[in-house]
């Protein structure tokens, strides 16, 4: 199973990577786009967006079924991915690359809340 | 109980992404369903269908017997092999199943309905058949194997080069015996190819035939879109117990022309039609804005509330279409909207029928 190890992760299959300035960008796990399939539709939230812990804030559809992807922190969307959003199928080619959007955390010390790499490695056997 | 069929084995060679589908543990995919989908359009691909119940009928009275259950006429199959489709009814017209059948002679018959309905399906026939003079065999001992796609008749012969003499004059919808084996140049894509069914201990064998003359196996995923792309419908989807064959699209395999022939549901289809009164009708959707259309949406159109019945993506025609029983009055060429969760998308009204044979109809 591909979980890098200088990634955070959720239990709901989100990976979280901690920019340098400050800001954290989001995306799918590898595990997550293999059980979803052919990805062929993105919805990602506009840039300004305010988003609460756990709140829906995009949905990625494969071919079989729509998914909700969950804010893993609460702040403020300071960017989407265009480019995946014109090729969905960039999130199965390679899911740590083709991230969904950007968040400004309110509060940056709840990353350390979040899954690591090993801890996500059981919820994904599960 | 969960099932399996005797090519679970060569799933799991094949890395098949294994899940519960009616009971049975069936391939979703190998790795990629859009790709699966491209080779059956574009080439061949084959999908285990033995989960399918396929059951012998013999006896004196098959033909009376088949004419009563179905609602369309088995009398119109006079050629040895061919086929047809049909509804089975319940006595109110809601459909039970869906199913096809194939004469050999008026004695001798073989059904093949779906896997999930095949327990309920074969009550109903036991239940129906008390009063005619048949045998019913539940066909479990056979694997079957469904061949589709443009070179998929070719890459068969070269696989089994001695069936060709056996099957390469089968009309669509027609099939040959061919030692122990059944061919039929029918499917669920809109492409050509074969169904065919083997003893059970051969079937691995000939998938794996098959796979060494070019054809890619394929799942569930892709049979979907595939049939929806088709236009076909899908039961427990499409239409059940609680629709009519008139309002999901089947109208025209509901045979009345024969005014002597007494079919289950005949007279509850027939009132309807009197009435000539439908409150619904069904048609197809292909999306105008981005997003996915999904079963259960709500669609909204000038004459009022109508529901999609089966939706997805089109790897053919790159864009998302659907299956929709809409309010009577709405026609093809109409633009109506669809609840997709917060939002209302554009969608335009198509006749249910997106792809054959490789080629976009809309």
């Amino acid at each position: 199973m591909n979980i890098p190890a200088d990634l955070k992760y959720t239990q709901s299959h989100e990976w979280i990577k901690q920019e340098a300035d400050g800001t954290v960008t989001i995306g799918i796990t590898d595990h997550a786009q293999e059980a979803l399939g052919d990805i062929v539709f993105l919805e990602l939230p506009e840039p300004g967006l305010m988003v609460k812990v756990g709140e829906e804030c995009a949905v990625v559809e494969s071919v079989k079924a729509a998914s909700d992807i969950y804010a893993p922190l609460a702040g403020e969307v300071v960017a989407r991915n265009e480019d995946a959003m014109g090729a969905p199928e960039s999130v199965n080619q390679d899911a740590y690359a083709a991230w969904l959007f950007r968040l400004k955390p309110a509060n940056p010390a709840d990353l350390s809340l979040l899954l690591d790499a090993a801890a996500y490695e059981k919820v994904a056997a599960e | 109980m969960i099932q399996r069929t005797p090519l679970y084995d060569s799933h799991l060679a094949a890395h098949g992404r294994i899940v519960n589908f009616a009971d049975w543990e069936m391939p979703i995919n190998y790795g990629s369903q859009i790709e699966e989908h491209h080779a059956v359009r574009q080439d061949a691909g084959m999908f285990d269908v033995s989960h399918m119940l396929s059951l012998d009928l013999t006896g004196g009275e098959s033909q009376a017997f088949l004419r009563h259950l179905l609602a369309n006429d088995v009398a119109k199959l006079t050629v040895p092999g061919k086929a047809l489709y049909s509804c089975l009814l319940q006595k109110d017209g809601g459909v039970i199943d869906d199913l096809i059948v194939y004469f050999f002679t008026p004695t001798h018959y073989r059904i093949v309905v779906n896997a999930g309905t095949a327990e309920k399906d074969l009550g109903w026939l036991c239940l129906q058949a008390a009063d005619y003079a048949v045998n019913l065999k539940p066909r479990r001992d056979l694997g079957v194997i469904a061949v589709q796609g443009p070179r998929a008749r070719e890459r068969f012969w070269t696989a089994f080069p001695a069936s060709r003499a056996a099957s390469e004059a089968l009309v669509p919808f027609q099939a040959a015996e061919w030692n122990d084996w059944l061919i039929a140049r029918t499917g669920y894509t809109g492409e050509d190819g074969f169904e065919i069914s083997v003893p059970a201990d051969e079937a691995a064998a000939v998938w794996q035939k098959l796979v060494a003359a070019g054809v890619k196996p394929c799942g569930l995923g892709a049979r979907d879109t595939l049939r929806l792309e088709a236009g076909m419908n899908l039961y427990g989807q499409d239409m059940d117990e609680t629709q009519n064959p008139l309002e999901s699209g089947l109208a025209w395999t509901v045979d009345f022309k024969d005014a002597g022939r007494n079919f289950i549901g005949k007279q509850a289809l027939a009132e309807l039609r009197e009435r000539s009164a439908q409150p619904r009708t069904f048609l197809g959707l292909v999306l105008l804005d981005k997003g996915v259309l999904r079963a259960h949406q709500k669609v909204v159109t000038a004459q009022g509330e109508g529901e999609i019945t089966s939706g997805s993506f089109s790897p053919t025609l790159n864009q998302s279409i659907a299956l929709a029983r809409l309010p009577a009055g709405v026609a093809p060429g109409a633009v109506v909207e669809v609840a997709v969760r917060d939002k209302l998308l554009r969608a335009k009204v198509v006749k249910p029928s997106f792809v054959r044979h490789g080629k976009s109809l809309i």
